[in-house]
Parts: structure tokens; C-alpha cells; sequence
């Protein structure tokens, strides 16, 4: 008899499948959230392996700060032509002017937090009813508690304490009008499962998630890209650092860190070393309180 | 490396966040930032050490009305597995969040406090282990420290647990002493502090415990979630039935029959990601083409032809009830069984079940939260049922309220009338 033994990236692999089939059998209008970075890329490819050879039953949705590295969109545009599918990028900035709102100013201005009303309106102005995104339960604790299958009321909120019990491989994604879910398939999934999963696939990431020469301002201990849309001081240290990012979001929240890792090898050596979380190490966002995470879904954020 | 998923059940009071902390801590899967984070939270236990329940600590909203409202997911792995746990409070008035928990499980962790023995909480975790089907209990008997780590003491709650648990199908149950505030037989052994115990600490059997026969290789499912029809020039015949393998195993060349229409035909090719397969077993997840042009769309199963199954729409269930308005019988639902979704009516309650001792309470005219009680239902669509105890990932189901679609209760079937 042959041995029937499923490795644990297969088996995370085909859990992802399933919830994406189930949110593409469930749902009228599905999409897919895309932002370049390392987690919805393996959403992509997961994707590919749902739906294959028909096309995606969702487009790509890009929600765009016009904060973000320029690999990470030259990524995303490529990545779209090349597989054929649909992409669909609303700017923040436009939010930001149709509807008057005021950028954040100062040491930790972001637009991160202005995402919520870009995605929001684009979620209203196609009808979206599920949008699938790569957030995982190991990345912070409000994270850790939320459903694979997240209803979201017309506010995009999260309430933690009107969850749906989720049994078994079964996924609730029944709604009333105005209501919205967002489907997490790699919930389950740690950083380094994202990491050694992409090497198995063989996936071709954004450069910048591998070492390289950069120009970095030295701010709470953290090395952030220098880039024009950064709040910089008089007394701001500039240095030339050799460095990755673990996370690739939008420039004015994700730090660096200091790297040599040149290919796949290297950075899942670097983080089986690594002794700061994927969060701590990279975000800065996470870090002006305690519930940073938790207040931002309940108010709709991923 | 494969992954198993476990369970831990019970109240700070039994150690269980230190347990888990430790599990963590011991394992490295603690990151400096997250340590410190609860360092500065000036938190100590009476040695000085970092008091490690704080590592499952939950949201704001749970601290501030002193609860957990819900089922956390952690993970760490070592080099031999990759382990998810399930998290849940240990209250009586948390029965839905164990059972969600334990739905996924193939391992509970039950929490025995060594001074107080088998309790009432420890009959109910175990019990509700047994009705969700986790094949592998273990149970820790914590807080040795406390009891001098006394040989006797441990062998006594090991003899009252053995008696109590003949009423349970739990087929393999282990016992093991530890202390998760001292790190006794978490990660490490306990050479120093136990010698008298000669077996393995919680992770050694975590990391050992047999979970691939866990999975039902025997009664071939294939609920399908998604019809692939590219439509393109290349593909222009294509139809691919998208889904999982529940259970079973599924190749080339086997004759199959499509639930409920009772269609025949023959599988053509197994795929995944393009490539083909040989076979395809549980879980996976594939693409299965079929010899003829049968007429398949969402929520039909595709089976074993020889099998010579058939569809029902009346069932005996266990229920457990998650909801605050009672449910009373006649109740008119929605159920949820794989991907197939038909509204059903709750025609009777036969019995309460007694989570505390098993016995049944006759008489009972509605199901409270957090009750759980053996019910006749009738769907309006035929479904493809097994037994819950037979095979657990076709066994279970969820209901749904008519106009919020709230998830309302969860059930497993446990007698099918055809």
C-alpha cells in the first residue's frame, strides 16, 4: 500500500484551496486583496492552484497609499499582466481629496490608517460581498482570535464579541444586505510557513525582500526606507545600511531590518535566528499602544 | 513534518495559560518583543520569573469585563511538527466555544489540578472531547509542585480518572505529571523532581502521537465547492469539479456515483495545480474530471460507485445550541453540511445530554445556550450523511438563522433513517 502522508505545507495548502473555493462558491462578488507584499502573493499562487485553467472568479484589488515601493507596484502590475487577471488599484490619495479628510502629521504619520476608507468606498463601489486577504493568526493577538470567515458589518467593524462560531472545515458566509465578510485562507499559516512555502513554489518575490543597499533613517531603533513622504526632524541620522524588509507595506510604517540574505535560504535562516516577532521587528503602527491592532478592526481595517 | 492540531480546555485556575506559555517559552517560539511587552506589564509569579499565562492574554474587550469571549489560535513547531492550538475558556458557560475548538482537534489537553483531583470541569472537557470525536486525550495532572510531587497522589487521580472514563469512546488516553509553572514534563523531563515517572514529557508526546490514521481514508467523499469551466479556445470542453477530499481516497479510473441525482460515471484525471495525480486522498484538495457529461454543480458529492450509498433527509443528531434564544421544537433553519446548504426543521428533542456525567434528562422542551441535546431533524433537500462516530468530516453540520444567518448551533449526525 502506498504511504498516504501529506506534509504539513501540503496540508496548509489544501486548507488555503478550500476556504478560497468556498468564498468563490459562496459569494456573488468576491475579491482578492492585493498589495505586492509576500502573504497575498502566496494568496495568488494559491489562487492559481484553486482555479486553474479558468480564470480567477475575483479581480486583484490593490488599495493604494501612494506610499509604497515602487517594486512592490512594478511587482503588482507585472504579476496581473502575466497571469491575465483583472486588477483593480484605488488611490488613498484620491480619498483623501474627494472626501477632504486630514493626513496624519507628525513622527508617526501614516496613511495606513486612511486605507480603511479607500477600501471601504471600493468595497461600495463594485458591491464586493467577501474580500479575501493574507492576514494570519501568528501576526498579533487580535489576529489570533478572529475568524477565517469574518463578518464585517457596512462599517467594514469587526465586533469580537458577535463572532460566528466556526466548526469544522464549515464556513458561514451567509449575509444581509450591507454586510460584508473578509475570508482569511492562510489563518493558519506562521511567517516562516509563508516563507517556506514560496521556496517550495518557487515564487518570485519583490527584490526588496532580499538584501540590499539602502538609505535608512534611524527612528525608535528601527531602520526605515529614507523616501520623500517620510516625517523627517533636523537631528534625523541618515545611514547606508544593507537591509530587507520581513513585511512590505505601505513606506511610513514598515521598517527594515539589517540583512545579508541575498536569496530564499538566507532569509528563513535569518528568521529561524531572528528573536523579534515579524510585527515588533517591522511595524511601526503596531506599536503606539497595546490594542493598536484590535481598535484598527473594529474599525474596519484588515 | 505534518501538523497536529490539539486542544487545551480550563480556567487560569488550572494552569492552562501557563501551560501554554510554557509550551511556548520552553520551545522558543517567544520573541524578545512580545517578553517585553509583558515584562513591562510588571507582572511577576512568587519566584520572580515572567508570569507566562500572560502570553495568551487576549483583547481589550476580554480584559476589561475579566472574560474570554472566544477560541485564540497559537502556533509553534518544532522540527518534528507543526502544531495549532485551539485555546478555549474553560467555563460552563463556554461549552460552544470548546465544542468550536474541539471540532477541529485531534488532541485535548485536559488540565487536572493535582490538590483537587477529578472535578467536575474535568468530567465536562473530557466528555465534550468524546462527544466531538478527538481521538487522543491527555491528560495533565498539574501543580505537582504543590503536592510535594507525590507518586501517590498522581497514581490516585490516574486510577479516578481510569474509572470515570469508561463511560467515554476516548480510544487513547495518556496520562502525565507536570508542573507547567516549574517546566516539569512540558518540554523537558523531570529526572530531578519525578524520577518515579518513566514516560514522555508533553511535547516528546505531542511530538509522537499517531495523527495520519486520524484521517478517514476508507469512505470516499468529494463534496463539490466549484464547477472550473474556462470556456477559452484551449479549454473550450473543460469541466473540472473543484473541492476537497473529506475522506477516502480518489483515482483515475474509478467508477463513481454523483449525490444526489445518482449519476454514473468514471473518473478521468486527478489534479492539482495542473499536475497529475496518481491519487488523491484526505485532505487534499483537487480537481477531479469526469469520463461523461454529467450534470454537477455545488453541494453534489461525488462518491465510490460500489459503495452504493444513498442520500437521506431524516437524521437523529447531537446539537449543541450557541445561541441565547432557546430552541424549541418545530424550529425551522438553515443547515450547512460541506458545501451544501437547505433549510430544516428540528422535528423533536429526544434528551438533554448531562455534559457533567453523561446521563440523559428526558423531558426537556427546548435547547438552552450551551446545551446539548439529541434532536430529530428533517432537511428539505436530500444530503449525503455518515454517522458522525464513523466518519467525522461528514458527519458534522451547522445551523443557521433564517433572517440574521447567524451560526446558531452545531450538530453531529448519529443515526440516518433512509
Amino acid at each position: 500500500m502506498t504511504k498516504r502522508y501529506l506534509d504539513y505545507l501540503d496540508q496548509l495548502e489544501a486548507e488555503a484551496i478550500h476556504i478560497m473555493r468556498e468564498v468563490a462558491g459562496q459569494f456573488e462578488k468576491p475579491a482578492l486583496l492585493f498589495s505586492g507584499g509576500k502573504d497575498s502573493i502566496t494568496l495568488v499562487r494559491l489562487a492559481q492552484k484553486a482555479f486553474r485553467p479558468g480564470k480567477f472568479p475575483f479581480p486583484l484589488v490593490h488599495i493604494d497609499t501612494g506610499h509604497n515601493f515602487p517594486e512592490a507596484i512594478r511587482y503588482r502590475d507585472e504579476l496581473a499582466e502575466r497571469l491575465g487577471e483583472k486588477l483593480i488599484v484605488r488611490h488613498v490619495e484620491d480619498t483623501i481629496k474627494r472626501k477632504n479628510l486630514s493626513e496624519p502629521k507628525g513622527r508617526y504619520a501614516s496613511r495606513n490608517a486612511l486605507q480603511t476608507h479607500t477600501l471601504l468606498e471600493t468595497i461600495e463601489e463594485f458591491g464586493f460581498d467577501a474580500c479575501i486577504g493574507g492576514a494570519r493568526r501568528d501576526e498579533e493577538k487580535a489576529r489570533a482570535k478572529e475568524r477565517i470567515f469574518s463578518v464585517r458589518d457596512e462599517f467594514g467593524q469587526w465586533d469580537p464579541k458577535r463572532q460566528r462560531p466556526e466548526l469544522w472545515n464549515i464556513y458561514n458566509g451567509r449575509i444581509t444586505k450591507g454586510e460584508n465578510v473578509r475570508a482569511f485562507p492562510i489563518s493558519n499559516w506562521t511567517e516562516l510557513d509563508v516563507w517556506n512555502y514560496i521556496k517550495r513554489e518557487e515564487i518570485a518575490l519583490p527584490n526588496i525582500y532580499y538584501t540590499h543597499e539602502r538609505e535608512c533613517l534611524v527612528r525608535d531603533g528601527k531602520l526605515m526606507a529614507w523616501s520623500d513622504f517620510i516625517y523627517q526632524e533636523p537631528d534625523d541620522v541618515v545611514v547606508t545600511k544593507q537591509v530587507r524588509f520581513r513585511t512590505v507595506g505601505d513606506m511610513t510604517c514598515t521598517a527594515a531590518v539589517e540583512s545579508i540574505a541575498f536569496d530564499i535560504d538566507g532569509v528563513i535562516a535569518e528568521i529561524l535566528e531572528s528573536k523579534i516577532s515579524e510585527r515588533g521587528a517591522t511595524r511601526i503602527d503596531d506599536k503606539l499602544s497595546e490594542t493598536a491592532m484590535e481598535d484598527r478592526k473594529k474599525g474596519g481595517y484588515f | 513534518m505534518d501538523i497536529l492540531r490539539f486542544i487545551t480546555a480550563g480556567s487560569v485556575d488550572d494552569g492552562k495559560s501557563t501551560l501554554i506559555g510554557r509550551l511556548l517559552y520552553d520551545t522558543k517560539q517567544i520573541f524578545a518583543d512580545q517578553l517585553e511587552a509583558i515584562e513591562s506589564s510588571g507582572r511577576v509569579n512568587e519566584d520572580g520569573q515572567v508570569d507566562l499565562s500572560l502570553l495568551t492574554d487576549g483583547l481589550k474587550a476580554e480584559r476589561e469585563q475579566g472574560i474570554t469571549i472566544d477560541v485564540a489560535y497559537k502556533y509553534f513547531s518544532t522540527e518534528k511538527r507543526k502544531f495549532i492550538i485551539a485555546d478555549a475558556p474553560g467555563h460552563i458557560q463556554y461549552t460552544r466555544n470548546m465544542v468550536t475548538g474541539a471540532s477541529n482537534s485531534n488532541l485535548s489537553i485536559i488540565l487536572v489540578d493535582a490538590r483537587k483531583g477529578v472535578q467536575e470541569q474535568t468530567r465536562r472537557h473530557s466528555i465534550i472531547s468524546s462527544l466531538l470525536g478527538i481521538p487522543h486525550l491527555v491528560i495533565c495532572i498539574n501543580k505537582m509542585d504543590l503536592v510535594g510531587y507525590d507518586e501517590q497522589v498522581y497514581n490516585q487521580i490516574v486510577e479516578d480518572y481510569k474509572q470515570f472514563a469508561t463511560k467515554l469512546n476516548a480510544k487513547d488516553v495518556t496520562f502525565i505529571p507536570v508542573s507547567a509553572l516549574k517546566g516539569d514534563n512540558i518540554v523537558e523531563g523531570s529526572l530531578l523532581t519525578m524520577p518515579w515517572y518513566k514516560g514522555p514529557s508533553l511535547l516528546e508526546h505531542l511530538e509522537q502521537v499517531p495523527v495520519s490514521q486520524d484521517f478517514n481514508l476508507d469512505n470516499a467523499r468529494f463534496p463539490v465547492q466549484y464547477v472550473i469551466r474556462p470556456l477559452t479556445a484551449e479549454h473550450h470542453d473543460y469541466r473540472g469539479y473543484a473541492g476537497k477530499v473529506i475522506s477516502g481516497t480518489y483515482k483515475a479510473g474509478d467508477q463513481v456515483t454523483v449525490q444526489p441525482s445518482g449519476q454514473t460515471t468514471t473518473i478521468k484525471s486527478v489534479k492539482l495545480g495542473g499536475k497529475i495525480l496518481e491519487e488523491a486522498f484526505a485532505p487534499m484538495s483537487v480537481v477531479l474530471q469526469l469520463q461523461d457529461e454529467v450534470d454537477i454543480s455545488r453541494g453534489d458529492v461525488i462518491v465510490k460507485a460500489a459503495d452504493g450509498l444513498e442520500v437521506a433527509q431524516e437524521f437523529e443528531a447531537e446539537v449543541c445550541w450557541m445561541h441565547n434564544k432557546a430552541l424549541k421544537p418545530g424550529a425551522k433553519l438553515l443547515l450547512r453540511h460541506n458545501s451544501t446548504e437547505t433549510r430544516c426543521v428540528v422535528r423533536s428533542i429526544d434528551y438533554k445530554i448531562d455534559i457533567n456525567t453523561l446521563d440523559h434528562l428526558e423531558d426537556v422542551d427546548q435547547i438552552q445556550l450551551n446545551d446539548i441535546c439529541r434532536v430529530q431533524i428533517k432537511t428539505a433537500a436530500p444530503l449525503l450523511l455518515d454517522k458522525y462516530a464513523d466518519n467525522r468530516s461528514n458527519g458534522g453540520f451547522i445551523l443557521m438563522d433564517e433572517t440574521s444567518f447567524a451560526t446558531v448551533g452545531a450538530g453531529m449526525v448519529a443515526e440516518i433513517e433512509y
